[in-house]
């Protein structure tokens, strides 16, 4: 190619088909995280922003960006972090949320919907869905779970423990 | 926002803290007590981390700026010495028990939070992003170490005991929070009040009484470290020592 194909949606076209190593079912795009994408003279630019500070999964991601594009004939890519504003899991699509259903992991609730989230100690959330039987029965077992962004629940009807997207 | 030592400076102090408080928690990486318990020391450990880059990133593109275009945070973190350190003393210290270190979080981490706070009001837009940023996760961390407080000064003898002796040990270290040094560009001594009325709150509640009239250490903010920080620092350290430049 040539010539830079300066053509947004084709790009994002593109980027849904990078993953999240973590959780592979999800698209960088239904987790939220591009923020923008720019053009310059013989390069493209895709912005991102962090899921938690230390994620280590963004520096994998922004490798794959890159050979992604690459693959597809872009030949100077850039990938550059933007930390404000901070993201939040109610950028997450409601197709990823169903996605994360599906694989067994609860996806996270609105977050603005409980400004006293953090507030009560020996407090949790509750009334989050098992993704196995939809009982919401449940309780926590952990507030920090298998990576920076998910805690640990357990189903009180079905017994199966199981992994919740916590809001951020 | 020009540059100014003071940015530099105070961008180093906030990396330093969270690099060795981090460093320090790794420790318990596979030793906790209970598995999840170890897994939550950890998950605050990689946040820490991920904080501490955040800053360091900010100090390098400082020093780009100002003509050093070698820097880079694996340098800032790998590749200065003791007395260029500038972490508060309560950061380095060993971990002791598992209440010492729960004690530890708590207080910094209630610490972190005001701190963070008010830097998200402030002028610097580097700083404001990253306090941003940094508050959600910090929120977790005091919600887990205050229950924790509570559970420990409120539960057996023996755990009140603990508890109670690593109040002894770190009580001391908790004045340098609000000594402001030179470079420091939030009034850390404004502070002071709220962080007294959080800790009083759950020591109530953790059946445990704040001590009076404690001598307070400084130094670590101006690089005058315990004898525990070179010990820190050779084991942080000796890969880019031996093998400088190294990667992954
Ligand atoms: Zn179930």
């Amino acid at each position: 190619m040539n010539t830079l194909n300066k053509n947004k949606d084709h790009i994002y076209s593109i980027l849904q088909e990078v993953c999240d190593p973590e959780v592979p079912v999800l698209t960088i795009l239904d987790l939220g995280i591009v923020r923008d994408i720019q053009f310059h003279e013989e390069e493209v630019e895709i912005i991102i922003t962090p899921t938690y500070s230390g994620c280590p999964a963004m520096d994998a991601i922004s490798v794959d960006i890159k050979l992604k594009l690459i693959e597809h004939g872009f030949k100077k890519v850039k990938v550059s972090y933007i930390l404000s504003p901070a993201w939040t899991t109610d950028w997450m699509s409601e197709e990823g949320k169903k996605k994360l259903q599906v694989y067994g992991i609860a996806p996270p609730k609105k977050s603005t919907n409980d400004t006293r989230l953090h507030k009560m100690l020996f407090e949790e959330e509750t009334h989050i869905e098992c993704p196995q039987c939809h009982s919401i029965n449940t309780k926590l077992l952990s507030q920090f779970g298998s990576t920076a962004c998910k805690a640990l629940y357990q189903c009180n009807d079905c017994k199966e423990p199981f992994d919740y997207f916590k809001c951020h | 926002m020009p540059l100014t030592n003071n940015t530099l400076n105070y961008t180093l102090h906030l990396a330093d803290n969270a690099l060795i408080l981090g460093q320090r928690n790794g420790e318990w990486c596979a030793h906790g007590p209970i598995l999840e318990q170890d897994i939550a020391i950890t998950n605050i450990t990689l946040d820490l981390i991920g904080q501490a880059r955040n800053f360091y990133q900010n100090a390098a593109a400082c020093l780009h700026e100002s003509g050093d275009p070698t820097a880079s945070e694996d340098s800032l973190a790998y590749l200065r010495t003791e007395r260029e350190f500038k972490n508060l003393l309560i950061c380095e210290l060993p971990n002791g028990d598992w209440a010492q270190t729960i004690l530890r979080q708590f207080f910094f981490s209630t610490f972190q939070l005001l701190l963070f706070e008010k830097m998200k009001h402030s002028n610097n837009e580097p700083l404001v992003a990253i306090a941003e940023k940094s508050i959600k996760e910090t929120q977790y961390h005091v919600k887990w170490s205050s229950e924790w407080v509570i559970r420990l000064g409120d539960g057996t003898t023996e755990s009140h005991s603990r508890i109670t002796k690593a109040v002894d040990t770190l009580w001391m270290y908790t004045g340098e929070f609000f000594i402001p040094a030179s470079y420091e560009m939030i009034d850390v001594a404004s502070l002071k009040n709220e962080w007294m009325n959080k800790v009083k709150e759950v020591f109530d509640e953790a059946t445990l009484t704040l001590p009076e009239n404690v001598f307070m250490q400084t130094g670590g903010k101006n690089g005058a470290h315990t004898e525990h920080m070179g010990f820190i620092l050779s084991e942080l350290q000796y890969l880019q020592r031996v093998f400088p430049g190294a990667e992954w």
